[in-house]
Order: C-alpha cells, then structure tokens, then sequence
C-alpha cells in the first residue's frame, strides 16, 4: 500500500569541527525505512552509524553539522525543519531508544512522571488521565506492578528494567519511527532477548518504522529485515539479513563476520587479515593445580553473593566463569585476587592457603605477584596520567625487587613486542591510544611478572569484535608461550568457549553446571544454561 | 518521622565536634600573648593589683581546673563576660548575631539570585561572549580583597554619587530600631507594618551586602557553569531532547535539578568564607555585628568573647550543614536511602 519510505536519506554528510578542521564522521550515505520495516545499521566504533541517527534526529551535539544531503521524514525535509517543528516530531513521530538505560533516564525524577513529561509535552495525555496513561505505558512494556513502579526512581530497577521504561518513553506517544541505538549492550543475554522481543513486538503491532544501531552483527540479522553495514562513515553495504549472513560481497563485511565469535568458530578463524602467525611453541607444564577453591562463601548482609562454590584451574589450564549480572562471578575472582575477603571456605593457591591472609595484607604477599588481573574497561583500568611504559613498569617496580633504568626499560619493550604493542607506543597516555592498544598495555602489565595465574575479568567486552577478535588470540598464545593459566570471567558464552578448556556456569552465587567448553555449550544438562545459550542471538539460517 | 530521627542522628554525630571547638577555643585563647589580669587592671596598676584581678577572675588556677569551670558555666548557659564591655557575653552575642547573619545572608541570597543565573547562561552558551564575561566577573570578584570592595562601592556610591546612606551601621542615626522580633531589621520592621524603616534598613544594607556578595559570585557562579555543562552533556539530557520536551523543561527541570545538588555544596563552604570575610566588611561598613565585636576582644585580650563567638560560629557552621544534607535528601532520592 504505502511505496514511499518513511524515511529517505539521500547524500547525508556530516561534519564535526575540531580543533584540526572539519572531520566527516558520516560521508554521502544513503539509507530508507519502510512502514512496518527494521533496519539494522553495524558498524565497530567510529564508522558514524550513531551520528547517522543522531542526524536524522536533528540532536548532534554543538560541534556537528549536516553539511551535505536531505532527510525525508514522511514528505517532510527535517534537514531544513525549524528546530521549533523538530521539537514537536521528536518523542511523537519519531523517538530513540539509548544505550545505557540507567543513564538515559533522570536520575531524580520519578520514572512515571518521565513517561508524563513526554505525554504532556505532546499533549497525548492531560493533568488528569497522564498518570493513568503512564502506567497503561509501563504496564504496556511489561513493568510488573506497573502502579508501584511509577513512583520508583530509575537507580531503584535493574538496567532491563531501566530499558522497559526508556522504551514506555520513547513509544508512549506512538511515533512512527523509532531509533534503538545499542539498546542492549551492556544487558544480560536473557535481558537483552527479552528487550529486543519487546520493542520488535510493539513495533510489528503498531506497523511502526524502526532502525537498530549496533556492533553486534547477530543481534542485526536475528531482528531486522535489511542490514547495512558501516565503516568510517560509508556503507559498505547492504542487504537483506539473511544474504548478509550467507553471502557477504563487501570485504569489511566478511571481517566481521568472521571476527564475530558463533558457534562452531575457531579462534584462528577469527582473525583474516593479517593471516594469524602458527601458534608458538608451548612451554611445558608440569601438571597439577595452581588454584583450588573450596566452600568459597560471601554475605552480605542476609545475603550470600556467593554462596559456598567449589572449583579449580589446573596448571596451563584457562576456566570459563559464567553468569549474568548479579550471579557472583565477579564476586568470586575478586576474592581469588585477594581483593575481598571472604566469608567462609578455602583459598588454595599453589597448594598454599591464601584465602585467610586479609585483602589489606595480600599486596605485599609472596604469591601476590603470581596472581594477575585483566579488567574489563581497558580505559578506566589505567592511570591516564601514566604512560604505557609507566603502567607496565609499575607492577615490576612494586614487586619485580630492584631493577636498573634501562634493564626495567628493556623489560617494558620486550613486553610490548609481546603483547603486540609497538614500541614507539610506549610513551603515551591512554588517551592517546586505541582501545585495543590499551587492552594490550593491561594484558603486557599484568603478565610483567610472569604469573601463574591471570584473571581475566570481560577483557574484551569493550572492544569492536574485530579488535577482541586479535586480542582473544594474543591471549591465546601468551598462555601456551608463557605456560599461564587463565580464569576468564564472562557474559559472553562464544567467547568463553572459543578460550576456555573448562566452563563453570553460576546462577545466583551457586554453580549450577560445570565441565568441559564442549559438553557445556553443545550438550548442557541444567536448565538454566539452555536458557543462556538459547538466549544469544541467532541470525537467520 | 524517619527525617526526624535522621536529624537527630546527624545532630549526635555533631555533638564531639563541639566538644573539640569548645577544648581548641579555650586553649588557644589561653596559649595567646597578652595578659587579661594587666590590660584590665589598665597601665598605671601596681603588680599587687594585678595579681587581685588575676584571682578575682580566676586565671590563678591550673588550667584544667579554668577549663572545668569554663565548661561549668557554659552548661549553664553563662559564656562568662566581656571585660571590654561589661555585659554577659550571651547578652552581647544575642544582640550582635542578628546584625551579622542578616547581612551574610542577604549577601548570600544576592550572590545566589546573580551568580546561578549567570552559571547557567554560561553553561548553554559554553565559548560565547557571555561565557567570557562571566569568568571576567566572577574572576575580578574574588580577586579583590573585601575590605578594598567594600571602601571602593562607598568611595563611588556613598562619596562620588551620594546614593547610598553614611556608612554607618545598621541604621541612620536618626532613625529607631523596629521592636525586636526576630533581630533582622528587615523582617522586624515589615512585622511592624513601618516602610520606612525598612527602607533605611535595605538602604544601608545595600553596600555592605553588595561587597559581599561579589566576593561570593565566583565560586557560585564557575560551580554552577561546570555542573551545568556536565549535565547537559549527559545522557539523560539527551533522551529528553530526543523525545522532545521544551528547551525550558529540558534545561530547567532535567539539567538544573540535577546540577543545583553541587552548588549547594558549595553554597555551604561559600556560606563560611561569608562568615570570615564579614569581620572586614563590618569594620569598613562600622556593622555592630558578632565579628568586629570579636575582633575587638581579641585585641584587648578579652577571652570570654572569642570563645563565645568561635563557640558560635562552629555551632552555626553545624546547623547550616545540617540544611544542607536535609536538602540534598529532599533533592536526590538516592542520598536518602544512602543515609
């Protein structure tokens, strides 16, 4: 019935001012939605699939500019809207859907009375029926007690929660566009299924527009009819998903594809170009344990965040530990890193007892240098006033006893070239390098001491799969040259298979499965792990 | 009922500072040059005259036992007496307070109503002219001491312009007092339904205030800008322009809601500055309030009244964070689980 796209752009350029000049983040691209349709836009970081719809919406920040092209929005030319107009399309027309639910919503005002706002503004609800409309919009998204909730406060839910209601926001005035950008990373699988069943269903029901923005080709391609693939501003290409899955024609799109962990993926496969090195020759190991958990327990308060887990790593051995937010993973390697104490069981590190040495005094215990840890934010996890060389001599200086100036210099190259870093990198700040530059400068610091035992918390979950592809291998092979066992704590089960030997699997500070990375995610026996595995993505076959 | 009883725990817990004030005032008072025993007993006293005054106030004692009686008295309300004034130090501060806290407070009620505006106007045009201009202000202000200030605004308004009144003091010396009520002229005389003294009141009331008041634009004003350009920038401000709401509600109603919480933090630190930069203003202004009252008896080196004012002081700093945690409750729902 209705031929013409919803949405129609054509050309859109845009440019930000820099200090060094004009930067095109989005450079001559062209994209429509149909009524009823779901694109998907994928790109890694900086390819402008953001600043796309942050364009089309009209909300670039100060510094950006549409420089080029027009945008049609139902036969309207938004590029040249008043912004007085643009104010009454955005949140009744067309509406967006952020990354960080917590943060999208204010952090002071009752979520019921957000949801009233937008009402309000659009004058879909009056002073009387918008509190009844607000909840019929949290009730609609599936907020149970929805009465309740309205006078909750966003830091009082959950991040899915918290996702339910900035979709109540965006969808309370039925628009007939709406923009998702990430809407869930950073979301448990079983969340971010959930949320994504939501929006297509409300979407499909209401015959509504819809563009998902994200760098997650699966998620794409399980949820939206076309997908375009960007790259530094460009579409490289674009297709319907299912084609996009089976026969990729653009090279980026192959990378990624490739790089994107799925089932049945091996490690080496991940990387394409540059074709990966041969594996480098394994140091032996002498077998045995080098952790040995037991009866491990956390409360706090009337509660057990860990609640008497058994588990161990054998020497040149890496473990998977999985769950979602709030099951305890993290909780547990805390304490194997001596950061917590715990509250009841046995830490056993070599055969040696450290679980009753208290947090405050493990820093400057013996074994304290054979443990490491690999943090998830390769960003916050450096000083930004040490440069990289600084970082990875730090833990040498504390520990490593006394070292000259060149031979600790000597020691940070040697790393560097190790970890992948090249040395001209050496001197500079975080903010001066790449994500995954500085994923290699925490993976370099944390093996400067030649440890038994690295715990490696989400190393990769805020890198482009392309970039955790490289990094899932550097890690790989360091553990076979340096003979290192890895714990690996994760959300994400391809990655876990795809490292691990062994995969435990938590649930509410128990474990509920455990065995090898094949019978876990191919054969699982508890219920639970189903529903996890179930839960990831699946594109179209 | 459950704010009640926090402020009551947050009261408690203010409790040893007190004690802590009350120990360091007395010691220090003690540990200070000059000899009360002699500058009381004046310059022409005999040695045995002074050691009669000496006893007769008590400074013959050990210390512990000067320090037991001091805490003696004050538990009976006695803050002991001014040896330059002749009356009860209670009676002394109670009549000198109202004169301070009114002139600190409308200084600040000023600052507030000039430099959250200005933040704000700064923060939504960040780089602009205005921006500038309000760094320009807010810098100047701070820069120049108070008493300088306070000596230029009469030198233009009360010398070259003749606008303002003599400054001198809280009223002309023509015009009466309103009947006491709460000590602060201007709400005293509109009780009393009399203009025209509240009139002269503001119109005395201008300069001192004003001079003030530009010492605290700075810090109110840069506070408000950083807070404001930190919120704008957030992701909640996004979302509620993404869904369209008013520049106004998204500016005051999302952004400004979250970013007053560290303004009145600062507030409170601007509210202590206020309180020490007043005994300057006060001399230049010839302000009979506590702070040129407190001066004076440290150089005369009568005790009683600089315990008694430090001893205040403290207790107001307390009470006046005590607002400011209530309010930042009342703000920020997440402050009132935390407490």
């Amino acid at each position: 019935m209705d031929k013409m796209p919803l949405l129609d752009v054509r050309d859109l350029t845009v440019e930000f001012a820099t200090r060094r000049g004009a930067v095109r983040a989005v450079d001559q691209i062209d994209l429509s939605v149909m009524r009823g349709e779901i694109l998907g836009i994928v790109g890694e970081s900086g390819s402008g699939k953001s600043v796309t719809s942050y364009a089309v919406m009209r909300i670039l920040d100060r510094a950006g500019r549409i420089a080029e092209g027009s945008i049609s929005f139902s036969g309207m030319a938004l590029q040249t809207l008043p912004e007085s107009q643009m104010r009454d399309l955005r949140g009744r027309e067309m509406s967006m859907v952020f990354q960080n639910p917590r943060a999208a919503l204010n952090p002071i005002r009752k979520i019921g009375r957000q949801i009233e706002d937008v009402l309000l503004r659009h004058a879909q609800a009056t002073r009387t029926d918008a509190r009844a409309k607000s909840i019929a919009m949290l009730d609609r998204v599936r907020i149970a007690r929805p009465e309740e909730r309205y006078d909750a406060y966003p830091f009082e839910l959950s991040g899915g929660m918290c996702q339910r209601v900035v979709i109540a926001l965006a969808l309370a005035c039925r628009p007939q566009l709406l923009i998702a950008d990430e809407p869930t990373t950073g979301l448990d699988v079983t969340t971010q299924k959930a949320v994504m069943e939501l929006m297509v269903e409300l979407t499909r029901e209401r015959r509504m527009a819809a563009i998902l923005i994200t760098h997650d080709l699966g998620l794409a391609a399980a949820y939206c009819d076309t997908v375009m693939v960007m790259e530094k501003g460009k579409v490289v290409e674009s297709a319907p998903s299912a084609d996009i899955f089976s026969a990729p024609t653009h090279p980026y799109t192959k990378r990624l594809l490739q790089a994107t962990p799925k089932p049945g993926s091996v490690l080496r496969d991940l990387v394409m170009d540059p074709q990966p090195e041969p594996p480098p020759p394994a140091r032996p190991i002498q077998p045995g344990r080098i952790l040995d958990v037991r009866g491990l327990v956390k409360t706090y308060g009337a509660n057990n965040a860990v609640d008497g887990i058994d588990l161990h790593v054998d020497r040149g051995e890496s473990v998977g530990l999985v769950g979602e937010s709030g099951c305890g993973k993290s909780t547990t390697s805390m304490m194997i890193m001596r950061l917590l104490d715990p509250s009841d069981g046995s830490i056993q590190f070599d055969g040696q007892e450290i679980g009753a040495v208290p947090a405050r005094a493990f820093a400057t215990h013996p074994m304290r240098k054979r443990i490491q840890m690999v943090f998830q934010d390769p960003t916050d996890s450096l000083n930004p006033r040490f440069t990289a060389e600084r970082a990875i001599a730090d833990p040498i200086q504390r520990m490593g006893g006394s070292i000259r100036r060149d031979a600790l210099r000597a020691r940070c190259e040697e790393l560097a070239t190790l970890v992948g870093l090249p040395v001209h990198l050496l001197d500079r700040f975080p903010h001066q390098m790449s994500g995954g530059q500085k994923a290699r400068v925490g993976i370099a610091r944390a093996i400067a001491l030649n440890p038994d035992l690295v715990i490696l918390d989400e190393p990769t979950a805020a890198l482009d799969v392309s970039v955790q592809a490289v990094v899932l291998n550097l890690l790989q092979d360091l553990k076979i040259s340096l003979g290192m066992s890895y714990l690996f704590v994760s959300h994400d089960l391809h990655v876990v298979r795809l490292l691990c030997d062994r995969v435990i699997v938590m649930r509410a500070g128990k474990i509920v499965e455990q065995g090898t990375a094949e019978q876990v995610l191919e054969a699982p026996t508890a219920a639970y792990t189903r529903e996890l595995i179930a839960a990831v993505p699946h594109p179209p076959t | 009922m459950r704010v009640a009883r926090q402020i009551g725990q947050r009261l408690v817990t203010a409790l040893p500072s007190v004690a802590g004030v009350i120990v360091v005032t007395f010691l220090l008072t003690r540990i200070l040059p000059g000899d009360t025993a002699a500058y009381f007993a004046g310059p022409a006293a005999t040695p045995a005259a002074i050691e009669e005054i000496r006893a007769r106030l008590g400074l013959d004692q050990t210390l512990p036992v000067q320090f037991l009686r001091y805490v003696g008295d004050l538990a009976r309300g006695d803050f002991g007496a001014s040896l330059t004034t002749g009356q009860p130090v209670l009676a002394d501060i109670t009549a000198r307070l109202p004169a301070s806290a009114e002139l600190v407070l409308v200084a600040l009620v000023l600052a507030v109503a000039i430099a959250v505006p200005l933040g704000i106007i700064a923060a939504l045009k960040e780089r602009s002219l205005i921006d500038h201009a309000c760094r320009v202000v807010a810098t100047a202000g701070v820069s120049l001491p108070v008493f300088f200030t306070g000596l230029l605004l009469v030198y233009v308004f009360y010398y070259i312009l003749g606008w303002a009144p003599s400054p001198l003091g809280r009223l002309d010396v023509f015009a009466s007092a309103p009947p006491t009520a709460s000590g602060f002229f201007l709400i005293d005389s509109l009780l009393a339904g009399d203009v025209e003294t509240f009139r002269a009141t503001l119109a005395q009331l201008v300069l001192p205030a004003a001079t003030l008041a530009i010492f605290a634009l700075a810090p109110i004003a840069r506070m408000t800008r950083g807070a404001m350009l930190s919120v704008l920038g957030s992701d909640f401000v996004r979302t509620a322009r993404a869904a369209g709401l008013s520049p106004n509600t998204v500016v005051m109603g999302y952004a400004f809601r979250n970013a007053v919480l560290p303004v009145i933090t600062t507030l409170g630190m601007v509210f202590s500055f206020l309180l020490g930069a007043s005994v300057l203003v006060e001399k230049v202004f010839a302000w009979p309030g506590i702070g040129s009252y407190a001066v004076e008896a440290l150089i005369a080196s009568d005790y009683a009244p600089v315990q008694g004012f430090v001893l205040v002081m403290a207790v107001l700093y307390l009470l006046l964070n005590l607002c400011i945690d209530i309010l930042y409750g009342l703000i920020d729902p997440r402050v009132r689980i935390d407490a």
